[in-house]
């Protein structure tokens, strides 16, 4: 997450807009994310992790915190909605970088 | 003359900042994350260190308590190394398959979410509002773990 704040300029500029779902409330978000790490993205929050179920994200009872969180996954969309890339990964030390993202975004129209 | 056995001691303290410095320090760069190399350096280095040390700790004039912690250092560093290899390809791989989870061609999953500043948003606005002032090209979904 925090490679794609230091690369927030050029997914500006590539026309894409960056969004964080996780199931923090609006209140976590705006005190964690916003005020302490400042990040610049739009933070959607899924406490009851209804969307996150209906993306197949869900990881229960994960191990750190003990509740049911997202797992790691990005999903880049072109302005019709349709998924053109993604990266579900099978490793949490192994998410997906901005580079990977840019490079699949200079294919939208 | 009992003189301090520092192979062991360094190997010791080497195979702390081996391990420790994996999630404070190398996993911010993911060319350090999705291979530790940086900390498989630093052990290796720190296991030569604890081999020396335990060969001078085993040499005849040294004393029980001599070996025996440096057995213990040596036996907490091999199983330092052995913890920061499970946290990473063991503990890393516990996610779930997600095999539901939607394929690159298909339509995202519309949905309706609060945002930061308790406002419901949903996908397409997402979709249709400018980015830079200028149309938007498309939207990165980002699920994550929440904070730390």
């Amino acid at each position: 997450m925090r490679s794609f704040e230091k690369s927030l300029n050029e997914f500006n500029d590539a026309g894409i807009r960056i969004v964080g779902i996780s199931v923090d409330s609006p209140e976590d978000t705006r005190k964690h994310m916003l005020q302490e790490a400042g990040y610049n993205f739009t933070f959607l929050s899924d406490p009851n992790l209804e969307v996150i179920r209906r993306y197949d994200l869900i990881h229960a009872h994960e191990i750190a915190s003990g509740k049911d969180i997202a797992r790691p996954a990005e999903f880049l969309l072109d302005s019709t909605g349709t998924i053109r890339w993604r990266m579900v990964t099978e490793n949490f030390f192994k998410i997906a970088q901005p580079e990977q993202v840019l490079e699949a975004a200079r294919s939208l129209r | 003359m009992n003189r301090i056995n520092w192979p062991i001691w360094t190997g010791f303290v080497l195979s702390l900042v081996a391990v420790f410095s994996y999630p404070l320090v190398f996993v911010r760069w993911p060319i350090t994350r999705e291979f530790p190399w940086a900390n498989l350096i630093l052990f290796a280095i720190a296991l030569v260190l604890l081999f020396f040390g335990l060969r001078r700790a085993f040499i005849p004039d040294k004393t029980i308590v001599s070996k025996v912690f440096s057995t213990l250092a040596a036996v907490f560093g091999v199983f330092l190394l052995a913890g920061l290899l499970f946290l990473i390809y063991v503990m890393g791989s516990w996610l779930p398959k997600s095999a539901g989870a939607p394929q690159v061609g298909q339509l995202a999953p519309a949905f309706t979410l609060t945002d930061s500043n308790d406002k419901p948003v949903t996908l397409a606005q997402l979709l249709s509002e400018p980015v830079n002032n200028k149309p938007a090209k498309g939207v990165l979904l980002i699920f994550y773990r929440g904070y730390w």
